[in-house]
């Protein structure tokens, strides 16, 4: 029980103990290591990305308590929110920034993760877990970013469940069910605030329960090259309360420059921003510039520049299933690497790894370049 | 010894002073938040206006106008004593149209375009009626209201 | 084979009884395949009289079942083509006939002739026979005559100025009478033009709104402020009782006109009032004229533009705010208000009186320096937002700083 020195805190604990017995769970708690090597930096990734996401259920859940979706209220609520409601602009602001920063901290996590292919077994199930929260969290950008119902959002959002329509077969059915209908209306706010703020924030919750769950269980993978060395060649820092007050500073650090972004750049900066604008007006033409979300600009950039035909099958249904494919294999990398788990290093994940990056952020930065 | 306890007694009730400190900077946005604006609605259906009855009576041109959201809005008492409510701008060149009493019409001075006090287009230059709004009258007070179709 | 033959004498009857026998207009199938597309038959089913159940022989007269173009000139009742003269008289027939009228169309009015024969075309017509002047088909055309209302009709506003312009605007055609050629090419280029041509105001007025359609005349003098006035009515009404309306009639000066010119009516600006040299009142004005004209004029030109300044600072204020991301609502509302309050002030100008124009200018000055005021709220506001952040920020920088040196002390341990 070192570091606990106030007497409170040991009176509730023995409290606690007496009807729960924690005792076990805690010393097991109190055993936890974190290995400490030249990439123990990147521990820190789920962290903040942990943390961006608390940021986001409490802005969002303030947010809410004046939110009216609806074609005749988003707007005109997110407007009142903005300009009345005092603070709401920071709320606001917070809510955009932190949605944007946790999905780049998602991205990087899972990059580290695979690098240092720490989804080798026995955490494959944390991979998997962690997928499926990187879809979440997108799902979370797409269905949040249409909620004020401005210009911005509508031409997107119909951009983006027009995509959807391109998919085989179930193509047309999904982007009905998205929409709500033909056309993006108020109905689709209605479905992706449900969405966003009911079974989005649900299955969350019980995908990072499990996630951390496992983190805590199996703790953090140690790097590859560890392999083999006796206990004495490597470094350790407590868990408990090292590492957990490490993870205190650094989220303060990131709750400062989420302050910083939210107060001098309110609307975002250059190209990635999201000034709350006019109202949407589905008759209105569209802005000569239509753009997805950056983190989707990869995948509508790459498919704007397959080629209309491509043997017999059209660009942009080739265009899917190849990014399909792609996907797949990325997420069953655990199943695909097994020489990770024998420590066989992989010249093929590495290089795979590199191309998969290079093309996210090449086809981003040209999607941003080409009007 | 007692120098450094006492450095790091006050730098501990430093700390824990920068940590409420910390803890306010966050609360007290949120409660203020929390706390409802004067204008409690965002969609502006409806607003009260704040003038009553004999305040319109006692205008030379028995009418006011009020904010509606984002439009100017006119109100005009009759010579039956009716309460009537529309927009104010004139749906030509967006002049503010004015009551008036001695014609028993709405006035657009700009280029004498003339509605009648339900707001229809009747004389001159404007291709449609003012949109025409709901007056409610309860204990004393004035609510105005958009038209629900 | 019996059969075939009745089959066949059947067929022929039929196709005789079609063709022709105890058919109404006759006419039609004739001149139809004779003319032109662009001919009168062709045209006339979009002829508002067609679409009235009217034939040609209810104009031209004659026996519409015959189908021998000699038998139907020699038929009781055929009135032929009538020439350039007879035209309006061949119109009135019907047209100036109020019971004739009452059964096709009780609501259009039947002194078109009567005023047409007090008008400047009229009068030539009748009293001089000038073959070249406007009769009822040179407007309306002929077989495929419009309303009004109708966007394709030679008389609906938009395409008026050009059906006038026929003859108006054609210097050759109009070279023995002495009036100018110009106006159409002038009014294209006016505020009344633009709207009514470019934007398809139909508030603005077309030709026949100044100067009537059936009774076309130029305005005279005295009545042209009652014409302007019709749409311009507080421009007019100040203009009556301002010093400038009797010395107007005195003088014989067509009121508006001699500002604002007829034709070529341009958008006023502040600087056509003023004591300067480029400003309208020095073309009777002078400094030492023994009237206080041109010093009235100058203190209304500083007046308005004072006020101009005082809207555009509020703007400008305005839009730093709305720039620096505050919310602008109230201060937008005030502003349209400021718009409104410059449009009263420059409508003043036609009082010709320090004493109308000053206090809507200063009214209009005190609702932009509020605007200016609470623009300036507004930035003081995002001034003090980023403070804010300042604070929060070295309270954070704090904290964190002795997270620091906290997790310093237990890992020296």
């Amino acid at each position: 029980m070192d570091g606990f020195q106030s007497g409170p805190i040991k009176n509730s604990y023995k409290w606690l103990d007496e009807r729960l017995k924690i005792n076990a769970l805690i010393e097991y708690m109190g055993s936890k290591e974190v290995p400490r090597h030249s990439h123990s930096i990147f521990y820190y990734l789920g962290g903040i990305t942990l943390f961006l996401f608390i940021v986001q259920v409490i802005t969002g859940i303030l947010l809410l308590m004046y939110y009216r979706p609806g074609a005749d209220s988003a707007y005109e609520s997110v407007k009142f929110i903005v300009s009345e409601v005092s603070f709401g602009w920071l709320i606001r602001s917070i809510h955009s920034w932190s949605a944007n920063l946790m999905i780049l901290a998602a991205f990087f996590h899972m990059f580290t993760v695979f690098f240092t292919r720490a989804y080798r077994k026995p955490r494959e199930l944390t991979w998997y877990t962690g997928m499926g929260l990187l879809a979440l969290s997108m799902t979370f950008g797409f269905s949040g970013y249409l909620l004020p119902w401005n210009e911005l959002a509508f031409f997107a959002t119909r951009v983006g469940t027009g995509m959807a329509g391109a998919i085989p077969v179930i193509g047309d059915f999904l982007m009905v069910i998205m929409r709500g209908g033909e056309e993006v209306t108020g109905a689709t706010i209605g479905r992706f605030f449900g969405l966003h703020v009911a079974i989005l924030p649900l299955l969350t919750t019980g995908l990072l329960t499990m996630h951390l769950i496992f983190v805590q269980r199996q703790g953090m993978s140690e790097p590859m090259h560890w392999a083999g060395k006796k206990r004495e060649e490597k470094k350790f820092m407590k868990f408990f309360p090292n590492f957990l007050y490490r993870d205190a500073l650094v989220w303060l650090v990131a709750l400062n420059i989420l302050a910083l972004l939210a107060v001098i750049f309110p609307d975002g900066i250059s190209v990635i921003h999201w000034p709350l604008g006019e109202k949407a007006d589905p008759f209105a033409p569209p802005p000569p510039v239509i753009r997805p979300e950056w983190y989707f600009m990869f995948a509508f950039q790459a498919l704007k520049m397959f080629p209309p035909h491509i043997w017999f099958i059209e660009g942009e249904l080739f265009g899917i299933i190849i990014f399909g494919f792609g996907g797949l294999i990325w997420m069953l990398i655990p199943l695909l690497d097994r020489g990770a788990s024998e420590n066989k290093p992989s010249k093929l994940v590495m290089t795979f790894g590199a191309f998969v990056i290079l093309f996210i952020v090449v086809m981003t930065i040209v999607g941003y370049l080409v009007e | 010894m007692n120098d450094n306890n006492s450095r790091r007694d006050f730098l501990s009730w430093l700390t824990g002073l920068g940590s409420l400190a910390f803890l306010g900077s966050i609360f007290y946005p949120v409660y203020k938040f929390l706390i409802p604006p004067e204008s409690t609605e965002a969609i502006v259906s409806q607003v009260k206006l704040p003038f009553t009855r004999s305040e319109i009576e006692g205008d030379e041109k028995k009418a006011k106008t009020f904010k509606f959201g984002r439009t100017l809005g006119l109100i005009i008492l009759t010579g039956e004593g009716e309460l009537k409510a529309m927009a104010a701008t004139c749906t030509h060149l967006d002049c503010t149209v004015q009551h008036r009493p001695d014609l028993e019409i709405i006035w657009c001075s700009c280029h004498n375009g003339r509605y009648d006090l339900d707001g229809k287009n009747i004389s001159g230059p404007p291709p449609r009626p003012l949109e025409k709004y709901v007056v409610n009258e309860i204990k004393g007070e004035i609510f105005v209201s958009k038209e629900t179709t | 084979m019996i059969k075939i033959k009745f089959t066949l004498i059947f067929i022929g009857l039929l196709l005789f009884s079609i063709n022709g026998f105890g058919s109404d207009n006759n006419c039609l199938n004739c001149h139809l395949d004779w003319e032109s597309e662009e001919g009168s038959a062709a045209k006339y089913a979009r002829d508002i009289h067609s679409q009235k159940g009217l034939g040609c022989t209810e104009c031209h007269g004659g026996d519409p079942s015959l189908d021998d173009m000699d038998d139907v000139r020699n038929s009781k009742g055929y009135r032929g083509v009538p020439n350039h003269l007879e035209v309006p008289d061949f119109c009135a027939r019907c047209h100036a006939d109020a019971a004739y009228m009452h059964e096709h169309n009780p609501s259009l009015p039947v002194d078109q002739l009567a005023k047409y024969k007090t008008s400047v075309h009229g009068q030539r017509l009748f009293a001089r026979k000038d073959k070249k002047v406007a009769n009822c088909i040179s407007c309306h055309s002929v077989h495929e005559i419009g309303t009004g209302q109708m966007p394709y009709s030679s008389t609906h506003p938009t395409n008026l100025p050009a059906t006038c312009g026929e003859c108006h605007a054609d210097k050759e055609y109009m070279a023995e009478y002495d009036i100018p050629t110009d106006q159409l090419e002038k009014y294209r280029s006016s505020v009344h033009g633009q709207a009514l041509l470019q934007r398809g105001d139909l508030g603005a007025p077309a030709c026949n709104d100044c100067h009537g359609n059936h009774g076309a005349a130029p305005p005279g003098v005295a009545s042209l402020a009652a014409v302007c006035g019709v749409c311009h009515a507080l421009e007019a009404e100040l203009f009556a009782i301002s010093p400038h309306a009797e010395a107007y009639r005195e003088n014989d000066f067509p009121m508006c006109e001699t500002c604002h010119s007829n034709h070529d009516i341009i958008k006023p600006y502040d600087e056509m009032i003023g004591a300067v040299g480029s400003a309208v009142c020095t073309n009777c004005h002078s400094a030492d004229d023994g009237t206080i004209g041109l010093s009235t004029a100058d203190s209304i030109l500083v007046s308005i533009n004072n006020l101009v300044q005082a809207h555009a600072q509020a703007k400008r204020r305005l839009n730093e705010a709305i720039y620096k991301g505050m919310m602008t609502t109230d201060e937008e509302f005030l502003l349209k208000e400021v718009d409104q309050t410059l449009i009263q002030a420059r409508t003043l100008v036609h009082s010709f009186n320090m004493d109308s124009v000053a206090p809507k200018a200063r009214a209009g000055i005190a609702k932009a320096d509020t605007i200016i005021a609470n623009a300036a709220g507004l930035i003081n506001e995002y001034y003090f937002r980023r403070k804010g952040l300042g604070v929060a920020t070295l309270i954070i920088t704090f904290l964190a700083i002795m997270l620091y040196r906290k997790i310093r002390k237990i890992e020296s341990r």
